[in-house]
């Protein structure tokens, strides 16, 4: 606790000035976002929400919001980036869906976040809040028995306002155009391998979040450069209040407590995994067409950098890669940890 | 003939009012009359449905409503009014217990009664002297009891902190009050009804609660305390299985724990958390209609807590992850097994990795932190654990890079070293106490003295790696190591090989195969030569050891060796 009389230092003054700034954007972004089924009426005081920003993920979505629903989310926000395969008009007809349209720069969005930031501000207070990409799967510790209900009670109990999930990047086993999941099928029945121990962690001390890199594609893509290496770590479940915001994806949020949820004591916090389904047969269009847009981070290095490894023909999955099987493999691996709930 | 036993049973309810409602009708169709407290932050309406819900039931009577918060004394007021009123509504009653709206009964009631029955005479209340126990959590143990707390420590925690802060500086005592001694122990407990009644209806009882007022948690040493005055017959120990993490917050009983709560044949568990509909349905146990009153046997389900708390405050040694990322020597354990470091001896045997695998039952990799490439073992396309080869990318972490590769191998790693390598984990591995180190200092000079370079980049190399594992020395010899160090100079070892080799080996592996012949040894003819020259160049050849030993008396040992 702050004492009595002590001022604010000047990096925390920074850091206010930082997310109050993050707020602004998100506030003046919301004339972007055009309602095409505002649904928000329907939120009950204790619902779990699942905020989500698409394009052209139509034969994805189906599986992803059985995923939710089955797990307990309640209510889905979701902004459509000016999709052209039919997302939109699909999603309208889902009861527990409030969709957005807009085809404003996603780019100029800081890559969406502003306009969940602005989601998450006017609709998640009070609410704990998923925010997640559309090939996103939360995993956590005991999920089999526990729906993200009964996790949140818990973290709400023992104090806590936010839970970390690490991107875990699935991928097939031979080349990623085989790779095909039809709709509503279950992409980790094709893309169940992953990388069980490659990952590099790393401290932010402005934000205070661990910086986590490596898996699959940095061994593959990025190996020559690995500082730019995609960011694995994330924060995607967060009891949301009005002071909140995400600064950069879902890596990391201000204010910095939120971030600070690893035990640097030698004891382990409860933390859970984002399986990540991106390596399907539609990736190598997706990456195309994202490296035409040039409307991802850093230039959309990643894409260049996939565009040019897939026309090598690499391939994903070696020898040490694992199958992936439940939570329980992933907590024995040390990728997750279900801390102290017993 | 036992005397028969009427349970009453006094249920606290807070916020679920709907599993409350529940429990409600658990215990009076076990035969229990309750006396139900609703904490008065709860609506009118919502009471209104509730009360509405349990109506029809005459063995339910409602206690005034208190507002209770934390750690005060209202939940002790409010306990006292709803056992005041049970009492006195249903004067046949002869046991009280004390249940909360997350407390669900395990087993049916009736086996609770014919436990209870067995003994009719005891209280079951864990009852603890303050100047024995050490499991309260948060500090105060017998300050609970000597100083004033007045203010609400969810709520108010800057005034609580700052005024039991000042108290202690004023020395400030609080007195017990005359015949009392502090005890503590579970808030769940079950008293015989002559027990509670004397202690409801003490002359004193005044007294009491003016100092319980303002003590620390009362609810877990009020009747605790005053059972002392009143009851002879304790049975110190809560039939309310209830477990706490390391913070003192009690833990929450999920629809998976069907199996082990069934099996620690407890009566009542908390807390059960609102949305365990299993656990709803399912407990208590169906009713066999012949009581069983074998005693609750809650070794396992503690095991399990306590494997989590465990877990939870140590953490797993030698893990580095998204939610465990402990600072420096703060790890618990730096690495999660044991491995060798082998300094030298590849320069001095130059096939010494190939003969190392063959004598140990561990993983034997080449220069892990070599700066061309990560050596593994077999030198494959990818690392275990899907570790890259890229030493851009190990670089990047080295920490990570040695304890994910220890953590994700299931055999004892063993791996080279030397000056040339990189040294970012130097201080790590000398501070780690499961490295095994064999450093042969000085051995570095055997290659470059056959790599036919020209005399000023011999020179050149010649005193970085000097000065690289100079560095390294300061760091092996300070006292902060806890590695298990076996440390010669090239003279000391090449006068005798095979006995260091053979112990070092024993020391890492005590089933590694006996050293029958040791590997093909590089030329040393010359080295006396190269570092004079160097000397007169102005350099100053350091690490061989003072006293290197001629080299013809080195050479029968070789030539016994091929």
């Amino acid at each position: 606790m702050r004492r009595l009389g002590a001022w604010p230092s000047l990096g925390s003054l920074r850091l206010r000035l930082e997310r109050q700034g993050l707020i602004a954007r998100a506030i003046r972004s919301r004339t972007m976002l055009y309602p095409l089924a505002d649904r928000t009426r329907r939120i009950r005081p204790d619902d779990i929400l699942c905020c989500v920003t698409l394009r052209n993920e139509r034969s994805r979505l189906p599986y992803f919001l059985d995923y939710y629903r089955a797990m307990g989310v309640r209510h889905f926000l979701m902004v459509d980036n000016a999709s052209g395969d039919g997302s939109a008009s699909w999603l309208r007809g889902q009861a527990d869906v409030s969709l957005w349209w807009t085809d404003a720069s996603y780019k100029g969005a800081r890559f969406g976040m502003d306009w969940m930031n602005w989601l998450l501000l006017r609709h998640g207070r009070g609410h704990w809040c998923l925010t997640v990409d559309p090939d996103e799967f939360l995993v956590y510790p005991h999920m089999e028995h526990r729906p993200l209900g009964a996790l949140t009670s818990w973290l709400e109990a023992t104090g806590r306002r936010s839970f970390p999930a690490m991107l875990l990047d699935m991928y097939p086993k031979g080349p990623i155009e085989d790779a095909v999941c039809p709709e509503g099928q279950d992409p980790f029945q094709v893309a169940r391998w992953f990388d069980p121990a490659n990952y590099s962690i790393r401290k932010n001390s402005h934000f205070g979040n661990l910086w986590i890199q490596g898996g699959p594609r940095t061994r593959v893509f990025f190996a020559r450069d690995p500082l730019s290496g995609p960011a694995l770590n994330k924060i995607p479940l967060v009891k949301w209040a009005m002071r909140y915001a995400y600064v950069s994806s879902t890596h990391m949020l201000l204010p910095r407590g939120l971030n600070l949820l690893y035990d640097e004591d030698g004891g382990e916090r409860i933390s859970g995994c984002l399986l990540h389904a991106k390596f399907l047969s539609s990736f190598a269009a997706k990456s195309a067409e994202e490296l035409d847009r040039r409307q991802h981070y850093a230039g959309s290095q990643e894409y260049r950098a996939y565009h040019a490894g897939l026309h090598r023909g690499d391939q994903l999955w070696c020898s040490e890669s694992r199958e992936y099987r439940d939570w329980r493999q992933l907590e024995d691996l040390g990728l997750i940890s279900r801390g102290n709930w017993a | 003939m036992t005397p028969a036993v009427r349970l009453g049973v006094v249920l606290l309810c807070h916020g679920d009012l709907d599993m409350a409602a529940r429990l409600a009708r658990i215990w009076t169709d076990g035969g229990a009359q309750v006396a139900i407290h609703v904490d008065a932050k709860v609506g009118a309406a919502r009471l209104a449905g509730f009360q509405r819900a349990l109506g029809n039931c005459d063995r339910i009577v409602f206690s005034t409503r208190h507002r209770c918060s934390w750690g005060r004394f209202s939940l002790v007021r409010a306990t006292q009014d709803a056992a005041i009123l049970l009492l006195d509504r249903f004067p046949d009653t002869t046991h009280v217990y004390l249940a909360s709206g997350a407390c669900l009964p395990l087993r049916p009631i009736s086996d609770l009664i014919a436990y209870l029955a067995a003994d009719p005479g005891r209280d079951h209340i864990e009852s603890v002297s303050t100047h024995d126990v050490g499991w309260t959590v948060g500090g105060l143990n017998e300050e609970r009891f000597t100083l004033f707390f007045p203010f609400d420590w969810k709520r108010r925690r800057w005034l609580f902190d700052r005024f039991v802060d000042w108290q202690r500086r004023r020395g400030i005592r609080r007195r017990m009050p005359a015949g009392l001694s502090p005890h503590l122990g579970s808030q769940w407990w079950c008293l015989t009804a002559r027990t509670l009644r004397a202690i409801l209806d003490d002359p004193r009882r005044d007294e009491f609660d003016r100092f319980f007022r303002f003590a620390w948690i009362p609810d877990e040493s009020y009747f605790q305390t005053l059972v002392r005055r009143h009851s002879t017959r304790i049975e110190s120990w809560s039939l309310t299985m209830a477990k706490f993490d390391h913070t003192g917050r009690p833990y929450s009983l999920y629809d998976d724990h069907a199996g082990i709560l069934a099996e620690s044949r407890c009566f009542v568990a908390r807390k059960i958390w609102p949305g365990a509909s299993g656990l709803l349905s399912q407990f208590p146990l169906p009713d066999q209609g012949h009581p069983q009153v074998d005693p609750p046997q809650p070794a396992r389900i503690s095991r399990i807590i306590n494997q989590t708390v465990r877990r939870r405050v140590l953490g797993r040694p030698g893990l580095y992850m998204q939610s465990r990322f402990p600072r420096k020597d703060a790890e618990n354990g730096k690495t999660s097994a044991p491995y060798a470091v082998l300094q030298g001896l590849t320069d001095i045997f130059p096939g010494f990795e190939g003969w190392l695998g063959r004598h140990l039952t561990g993983q034997v990799h080449g220069h892990l932190l070599d700066p061309a490439l990560v050596e593994f073992a077999g030198r494959p396309q990818t690392g275990p654990g899907a570790i890259s080869i890229d030493p851009q990318v190990r670089d990047h972490d080295p920490q990570g890079f040695l304890t994910s590769l220890i953590r994700i191998t299931d055999r004892m790693q063993a791996f080279q070293f030397s000056p040339r390598d990189n040294q970012a984990l130097n201080w790590f591995m000398a501070t780690d106490p499961n490295a095994h180190m064999l450093v042969v200092t000085g051995a570095w000079k055997l290659p470059i003295l056959h790599s036919g370079m020209p005399f000023d980049d011999m020179r050149r190399i010649f005193a970085q790696l000097q000065r690289i594992e100079l560095a390294q020395l300061d760091v092996l010899n300070s006292v902060w190591v806890r590695a298990r160090l076996s440390q010669h100079d090239l003279g000391e070892f090449l006068l005798n090989p095979r006995a260091i080799l053979q112990d070092f080996l024993l020391q890492i592996d005590p089933h590694s195969a006996p050293i029958a012949a040791l590997p093909a040894m590089r030329d040393l003819t010359g080295l006396d030569g190269m570092l004079r020259r160097l000397r007169n160049s102005g350099l100053r050849p350091r690490l061989t050891g003072e006293d290197l030993p001629p080299i013809e008396l080195l050479i029968p040992e070789r030539a016994a060796a091929e």
